[in-house]
């Protein structure tokens, strides 16, 4: 009993990291049908902003390591993701929604790029692969084929690959492909409540959390802006038609995913601290699955989902299906997709022409 | 000499390699109810989301009090002032209907104002106060066409558009939506009615377009054409 209580409160904590993530799927899903596959890495970043901030000696010096400084790291860090959440949708989704000339040429170079570089690390593979890239985008301008059109989602889905790409090897140049250790900007206590030991991390985790879900929930009740946002993600010309600026309201949306994600990113390395440029890869899977599981468009969903997720992966490990770790959300996915592919709290998904 | 409203010189529209307006022009002067209407596919729908710019004109000059619409996106077509009820509703079947309501007025600041502006919606449509904390999406179809006008009036706009008002409505609904389009056009509202149901629009506007595959065929005060011959046969259902 005390082992389940542990892995449960074990999971809660994982699984609303989990939440946070899987939140900026949702959120940009809502109002754009696009799966941002690069938000996984935008996670990363948030980790490395965080990393850099706390080990900032201004901040250091003028703030400390106490909980004033734990927050200046962490709304710091949520900040710089928002941009960068903002660079995302302003520099590579926007264009492509808009069916920009280049666009699909520029990020199928990206891509091929990335392939070259997989079939053989060298310069010349990578060479060979970008300009095949960029080859087909331009033959596919040309002749004005379904992936060129607005709003393709072929097209959409190579530029998300393209970002990702370029987020994961840009980390890698700038952060270092070394991983590096998280510092512990909040100090760990111990409670022992009867037989159960609780870490003060994982409290401060879920708290977080519910904390950061709570406010997004507000916003988007109550405020005019998440009105707003809400009116995007159902109807994007009904919205346009109320006067909103759908392009403020996208931007936006991806700015708040991102902070999350950020968040997320700096929760889960204060309990596991040690981060790399590919270190949204997995979690970004997961947190994918989440939204699924909760219904893919769907806020609470996307919370109840990472609680899920969350809470399968640390029930198998703790129960010596270790080996499986990675492949339980996978199987949840698998799982929904067979049984309800509109996710726990989906109503059916309205498909936008 | 009446006021030029809106203004629509030699516009066309497409949606990809589909041509659906070619050569648009007409003319709405202050205070009128001018109807526009034509068969299934005729280009009556594009015309309207030509104007607020949700399909922006490939050529073609669309002219709202003399100022240049075609290169503007769709919220500062609405800031100008003019708003539409688009066809098939839209209504935001997630929010509430106060909540439908608010976002009409998403680009009024003034509260007090707005206030004012949803009783009058009341006031028009008394069904949406029964129905004020429910789901757009739980209305009934009629009570959401009456949702859809109240919304657009929200913005207080100098032009209301209209697209298909009376579609799918019980015989008596019809009679109350056309019974609120003339009352807010007393109340001062420009209103352009797209509209199927021909007999009704020609009865309750003042002048009237005919659409046939993306050109106008015909125009004229409503009257007039509503003793046409060629329009009687073609959308009056007589032989
Ligand atoms: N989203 C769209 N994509 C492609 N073609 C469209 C689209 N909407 C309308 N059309 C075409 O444009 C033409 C005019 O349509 P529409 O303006 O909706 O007509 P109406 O409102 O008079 O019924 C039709 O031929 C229709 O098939
Ligand atoms: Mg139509």
């Amino acid at each position: 009993m005390a082992t389940f209580l542990q892995q449960l409160i074990n999971g809660i904590s994982q699984g609303s990291a989990y939440a946070l993530i899987a939140l900026g799927y949702t959120m940009v899903y809502g109002v754009l049908r696009l799966i941002n596959f690069a938000h996984g890495d935008v996670y990363m970043f948030g980790a490395y902003m965080g990393f850099y901030l706390a080990n900032n000696k201004w901040i250091q010096s003028n703030v400390g390591t106490s909980t004033a400084g734990a927050v200046v790291v962490m709304v710091g860090a949520m900040a710089l993701s928002a941009g960068l959440g903002i660079v995302i949708e302003r520099f590579a989704y926007r264009p492509g929604r808009s069916g920009a000339r280049f666009t699909l040429a520029f990020w199928l170079g990206i891509v091929g790029a990335g392939i070259g570089h997989l079939v053989h690390p060298s310069l010349i593979s990578l060479a060979i692969g970008a300009l095949g890239g960029i080859l087909v985008g331009v033959i596919l301008e040309q002749t004005g084929l379904r992936p060129v059109r607005q709003n393709s989602r072929l097209s959409l889905l190579i530029i998300a690959i393209g970002v990702s790409l370029v987020l994961e090897n840009g980390g890698q140049q700038v952060f270092g492909v070394d991983p590096k250790f998280f510092p512990q900007i909040i100090s760990t206590t111990l409670w022992h409540v009867g037989e159960l030991t609780i870490d003060s991390q994982k409290v401060i985790v879920l708290a977080v959390s519910i904390l950061l879900m709570l406010l997004l929930n507000l916003f988007v009740k109550y405020t005019r802006t998440g009105k707003a946002m809400r009116a995007v993600s159902f109807n994007l010309d009904a919205a346009r038609l109320m006067g909103i600026n759908t392009d403020r309201i996208i931007a936006l949306t991806f700015a708040i995913g991102s902070a999350l994600a950020a968040a997320g990113g700096i929760l889960v390395s204060l309990l596991y601290p040690k981060i790399d440029p590919l270190m949204g890869i997995m979690p970004g899977l997961k947190a994918f699955v989440a939204a699924v599981l909760g219904g893919i468009g769907n806020i609470t969903g996307a919370m109840l989902g990472g609680l899920i997720v969350g809470m399968a992966e640390v029930m198998a490990v703790g129960y010596g299906q270790s080996t499986y770790r990675d492949a339980i959300a996978f199987i949840i996915l698998i799982l929904i997709l067979l049984l309800k592919p509109a996710g726990i709290m989906g109503k059916g998904v309205v498909e936008k022409v | 000499m009446p006021k030029t409203m809106l203004e629509l010189k030699i516009v066309s529209s497409s949606y990809g390699a589909i041509e659906a307006l070619k050569g648009v022009s007409l003319r709405i002067e202050q205070g009128e109810i001018v109807t526009l209407i034509g068969a299934n596919g005729a280009g009556k729908s594009t015309t309207l989301r030509s104007i607020t710019g949700l399909v922006p004109p490939v050529s073609g000059d669309i002219l709202f009090e003399g100022q240049r619409l075609n290169a503007l996106p769709t919220h500062k077509i609405v800031a100008l002032g003019i708003s539409m009820a688009p066809e098939g509703r839209a209504i935001f079947a997630n929010l509430t209907v106060a909540e439908n309501l608010e976002l009409g007025a998403y680009l009024q600041p003034d509260a007090a104002q707005n206030e004012r502006q949803m009783d009058r919606v009341i006031t028009l449509f008394p069904r949406l106060a029964e129905r004020w904390r429910q789901q757009g999406g739980t209305l009934s179809g009629g009570e959401q066409q009456m949702l859809a006008i109240g919304r657009a009036l929200m913005s207080r706009p100098r032009l209301l558009l209209l697209d298909e008002p009376s579609l799918g409505l019980a015989p008596l609904l019809v009679h109350t939506i056309f019974a609120a389009i003339d009352a807010i056009n007393k109340e001062g509202t420009t209103i352009l009615l797209v509209e199927q149901n021909a007999n009704a629009a020609l009865k309750h506007s003042h002048r009237a377009y005919v659409l046939e595959t993306g050109s106008i065929v015909m125009e004229g005060p409503s009257q007039q054409l509503a003793n046409d011959p060629r329009v009687r046969e073609a959308y009056l259902g007589e032989k």
